[in-house]
Protein backbone atom coordinates (compact mmCIF):
# COMPACT_ATOMS: atom_id res chain seq x y z
CA UNK A 1 0.00 0.00 0.00
CA UNK A 2 0.99 3.61 -1.03
CA UNK A 3 1.07 5.96 1.70
CA UNK A 4 1.74 10.20 1.48
CA UNK A 5 2.17 12.25 3.69
CA UNK A 6 2.04 15.98 3.46
CA UNK A 7 2.79 19.05 5.33
CA UNK A 8 4.01 18.98 9.24
CA UNK A 9 2.79 15.77 8.92
CA UNK A 10 5.48 14.64 6.32
CA UNK A 11 8.05 16.79 8.50
CA UNK A 12 7.49 15.53 11.41
CA UNK A 13 7.67 12.15 9.75
CA UNK A 14 10.50 12.67 7.50
CA UNK A 15 9.38 11.64 4.27
CA UNK A 16 6.86 12.20 1.27
CA UNK A 17 5.95 8.47 0.51
CA UNK A 18 6.30 5.10 1.88
CA UNK A 19 4.81 1.71 0.16
CA UNK A 20 4.32 -0.28 3.49
CA UNK A 21 2.49 -4.14 3.72
CA UNK A 22 0.35 -4.21 6.31
CA UNK A 23 -0.44 -6.55 8.88
CA UNK A 24 -3.57 -8.60 8.50
CA UNK A 25 -4.91 -6.90 11.54
CA UNK A 26 -4.79 -3.28 9.78
CA UNK A 27 -8.32 -3.56 8.36
CA UNK A 28 -9.74 0.49 8.24
CA UNK A 29 -8.22 3.74 8.61
CA UNK A 30 -8.18 3.92 12.19
CA UNK A 31 -6.03 0.42 12.61
CA UNK A 32 -3.60 2.06 9.99
CA UNK A 33 -2.93 5.30 11.97
CA UNK A 34 -2.68 2.94 15.55
CA UNK A 35 -0.17 0.43 13.40
CA UNK A 36 1.94 3.96 12.37
CA UNK A 37 1.91 5.75 15.64
CA UNK A 38 3.60 2.02 17.32
CA UNK A 39 6.13 3.08 15.15
CA UNK A 40 7.01 5.48 17.25
CA UNK A 41 9.27 8.70 16.70
CA UNK A 42 7.92 10.50 14.02
CA UNK A 43 4.80 8.63 13.28
CA UNK A 44 3.96 8.83 17.25
CA UNK A 45 4.41 12.70 17.26
CA UNK A 46 3.12 13.58 14.27
CA UNK A 47 -0.01 11.50 15.36
CA UNK A 48 -0.56 12.10 18.85
CA UNK A 49 -3.56 14.23 17.75
CA UNK A 50 -5.80 12.81 15.32
CA UNK A 51 -8.35 15.68 15.32
CA UNK A 52 -5.83 17.52 13.23
CA UNK A 53 -4.93 14.63 11.21
CA UNK A 54 -7.51 14.30 8.10
CA UNK A 55 -7.07 11.17 5.47
CA UNK A 56 -7.88 10.64 1.91
CA UNK A 57 -8.27 7.14 0.03
CA UNK A 58 -7.68 6.83 -3.54
CA UNK A 59 -7.64 11.44 -3.51
CA UNK A 60 -11.22 10.97 -1.52
CA UNK A 61 -11.82 12.38 2.23
CA UNK A 62 -12.59 9.44 4.37
CA UNK A 63 -13.64 8.44 8.05
CA UNK A 64 -11.86 6.91 10.80
CA UNK A 65 -14.13 3.46 9.76
CA UNK A 66 -12.72 3.60 5.93
CA UNK A 67 -11.98 0.26 5.24
CA UNK A 68 -8.96 -0.53 3.58
CA UNK A 69 -7.53 -2.66 0.58
CA UNK A 70 -4.38 -3.82 -1.33
CA UNK A 71 -3.40 -1.46 -3.67
CA UNK A 72 -5.12 1.86 -1.82
CA UNK A 73 -3.11 4.90 -2.10
CA UNK A 74 -3.65 6.74 1.67
CA UNK A 75 -2.81 10.10 1.63
CA UNK A 76 -2.42 11.84 5.72
CA UNK A 77 -2.62 15.13 6.22
CA UNK A 78 -3.33 18.51 8.10
CA UNK A 79 -6.67 20.00 7.62
CA UNK A 80 -5.84 22.12 4.13
CA UNK A 81 -5.02 25.65 4.12
CA UNK A 82 -5.27 26.60 0.90
CA UNK A 83 -6.98 29.46 -0.96
CA UNK B 1 -12.11 25.58 -16.47
CA UNK B 2 -9.38 24.00 -13.26
CA UNK B 3 -5.88 24.78 -13.70
CA UNK B 4 -2.81 24.12 -10.75
CA UNK B 5 0.30 26.51 -11.80
CA UNK B 6 3.25 27.34 -10.38
CA UNK B 7 3.09 30.76 -12.54
CA UNK B 8 1.56 33.98 -11.88
CA UNK B 9 -2.20 34.38 -12.90
CA UNK B 10 -3.08 36.39 -15.79
CA UNK B 11 -6.70 37.52 -14.27
CA UNK B 12 -7.61 39.89 -17.75
CA UNK B 13 -7.02 36.65 -19.84
CA UNK B 14 -9.00 34.37 -17.38
CA UNK B 15 -11.75 36.56 -17.13
CA UNK B 16 -11.59 37.70 -20.80
CA UNK B 17 -11.73 34.17 -22.34
CA UNK B 18 -14.91 33.03 -19.31
CA UNK B 19 -17.31 34.96 -21.60
CA UNK B 20 -15.66 35.00 -25.00
CA UNK B 21 -17.80 34.03 -28.11
CA UNK B 22 -21.11 33.74 -25.52
CA UNK B 23 -22.95 36.06 -25.33
CA UNK B 24 -25.83 34.78 -23.53
CA UNK B 25 -23.39 35.75 -20.01
CA UNK B 26 -24.94 39.07 -18.46
CA UNK B 27 -22.14 39.32 -15.72
CA UNK B 28 -18.84 37.73 -14.79
CA UNK B 29 -17.88 37.38 -11.00
CA UNK B 30 -14.49 37.29 -9.70
CA UNK B 31 -12.62 36.42 -6.27
CA UNK B 32 -8.62 36.77 -6.52
CA UNK B 33 -6.75 35.68 -3.25
CA UNK B 34 -3.53 37.79 -2.36
CA UNK B 35 -0.49 36.82 0.06
CA UNK B 36 -0.42 39.06 2.79
CA UNK B 37 2.04 40.33 4.81
CA UNK B 38 0.83 39.61 8.17
CA UNK B 39 0.09 35.82 9.77
CA UNK B 40 -1.18 36.66 13.26
CA UNK B 41 1.18 38.80 15.23
CA UNK B 42 4.25 38.27 13.06
CA UNK B 43 5.28 40.12 9.54
CA UNK B 44 5.49 37.38 6.66
CA UNK B 45 8.49 37.47 4.01
CA UNK B 46 6.76 34.50 1.71
CA UNK B 47 4.75 31.71 1.93
CA UNK B 48 5.31 28.46 0.58
CA UNK B 49 2.29 26.15 -0.52
CA UNK B 50 2.19 22.84 -1.32
CA UNK B 51 -0.54 20.61 -2.80
CA UNK B 52 -1.68 16.50 -3.45
CA UNK B 53 -1.19 16.64 -7.14
CA UNK B 54 -4.02 14.72 -8.28
CA UNK B 55 -6.04 15.30 -5.60
CA UNK B 56 -6.11 18.70 -5.97
CA UNK B 57 -7.55 18.71 -9.70
CA UNK B 58 -10.01 16.08 -8.49
CA UNK B 59 -11.49 18.56 -5.30
CA UNK B 60 -11.32 21.27 -7.61
CA UNK B 61 -13.37 19.65 -10.55
CA UNK B 62 -16.12 18.52 -8.13
CA UNK B 63 -16.39 22.16 -6.29
CA UNK B 64 -16.74 23.43 -10.06
CA UNK B 65 -19.44 20.28 -10.54
CA UNK B 66 -21.20 21.11 -7.19
CA UNK B 67 -21.68 24.88 -8.29
CA UNK B 68 -23.19 23.88 -11.80
CA UNK B 69 -25.59 21.94 -10.20
CA UNK B 70 -26.48 24.65 -7.55
CA UNK B 71 -26.71 27.87 -10.14
CA UNK B 72 -27.09 28.29 -14.14
CA UNK B 73 -23.76 28.86 -14.90
CA UNK B 74 -22.44 29.33 -18.23
CA UNK B 75 -18.66 29.48 -17.23
CA UNK B 76 -16.29 28.76 -14.01
CA UNK B 77 -12.70 28.97 -13.97
CA UNK B 78 -10.75 28.34 -10.96
CA UNK B 79 -6.62 28.59 -11.38
CA UNK B 80 -4.47 28.13 -7.61
CA UNK B 81 -0.94 28.73 -7.77
CA UNK B 82 1.68 26.33 -5.72
CA UNK B 83 5.26 27.18 -4.77
CA UNK B 84 6.89 30.11 -2.93
CA UNK B 85 4.98 33.48 -3.29
CA UNK B 86 5.36 36.93 -1.53
CA UNK B 87 3.57 39.40 -0.44
CA UNK B 88 1.33 41.18 -2.66
CA UNK B 89 1.21 38.08 -4.98
CA UNK B 90 -2.19 36.19 -6.86
CA UNK B 91 -2.43 32.89 -5.11
CA UNK B 92 -6.00 31.96 -6.18
CA UNK B 93 -8.59 33.51 -8.73
CA UNK B 94 -12.51 32.08 -9.08
CA UNK B 95 -14.37 33.36 -11.90
CA UNK B 96 -17.99 32.52 -12.53
CA UNK B 97 -20.33 33.62 -15.18
CA UNK B 98 -24.10 33.88 -16.10
CA UNK B 99 -26.76 35.21 -17.77
CA UNK B 100 -27.40 37.31 -13.78
CA UNK B 101 -25.60 38.14 -11.31
CA UNK B 102 -27.22 36.44 -8.43
CA UNK B 103 -26.02 33.18 -9.82
CA UNK B 104 -22.73 34.67 -10.79
CA UNK B 105 -21.86 36.21 -7.29
CA UNK B 106 -23.09 33.66 -5.26
CA UNK B 107 -21.24 30.54 -7.11
CA UNK B 108 -18.12 32.86 -6.77
CA UNK B 109 -18.52 33.17 -3.17
CA UNK B 110 -19.35 29.77 -3.20
CA UNK B 111 -16.44 28.07 -4.85
CA UNK B 112 -14.03 30.48 -2.78
CA UNK B 113 -15.40 29.09 0.80
CA UNK B 114 -15.34 25.24 -0.60
CA UNK B 115 -12.26 25.69 -2.12
CA UNK B 116 -10.59 26.26 1.36
CA UNK B 117 -11.51 23.77 3.41
CA UNK B 118 -12.05 20.69 1.02
CA UNK B 119 -9.12 21.45 -1.43
CA UNK B 120 -5.50 19.83 -0.44
CA UNK B 121 -3.71 22.94 -0.31
CA UNK B 122 -0.88 24.16 2.73
CA UNK B 123 0.96 27.18 3.35
CA UNK B 124 4.12 27.58 4.99
CA UNK B 125 5.37 30.82 6.02
CA UNK B 126 8.69 33.09 6.12
CA UNK B 127 8.86 35.02 9.26
CA UNK B 128 11.18 36.50 11.54
CA UNK B 129 10.97 33.96 14.07
CA UNK B 130 11.57 30.95 11.46
CA UNK B 131 9.34 29.41 9.20
CA UNK B 132 6.52 27.37 10.47
CA UNK B 133 2.80 26.12 8.60
CA UNK B 134 -0.44 27.84 9.02
CA UNK B 135 -3.10 26.42 10.84
CA UNK B 136 -6.75 25.82 9.46
CA UNK B 137 -9.29 28.82 10.83
CA UNK B 138 -12.52 27.72 12.26
CA UNK B 139 -14.25 30.44 10.93
CA UNK B 140 -13.05 28.47 7.14
CA UNK B 141 -15.25 25.70 8.36
CA UNK B 142 -18.14 27.82 9.53
CA UNK B 143 -18.27 30.18 6.10
CA UNK B 144 -18.65 26.24 4.42
CA UNK B 145 -21.49 25.67 6.59
CA UNK B 146 -23.07 28.33 5.30
CA UNK B 147 -23.63 26.76 2.38
CA UNK B 148 -24.98 23.66 3.31
CA UNK B 149 -28.81 22.68 2.47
Amino acid sequence: MKLLYFAWLRARIGCAEEEVELPPRVRDVAGLLDWLRSRGGGYAEALRDLSIVRVAVNQDYVGSEHPLQEGDEVAIFPPVTGG
Amino acid sequence: MIRVQREDIDVGAALESLAAGNHRIGGVASFVGLVRDIGGADRVSALTLEHYSGMTEKKLAEIETEAHRRWPLDAVVIIHRYGRLEPGDRIVLVATASAHREAALAACHFLIDWLKTDAPFWKSEETPAGERWVEARTKDDAAKQRWSD
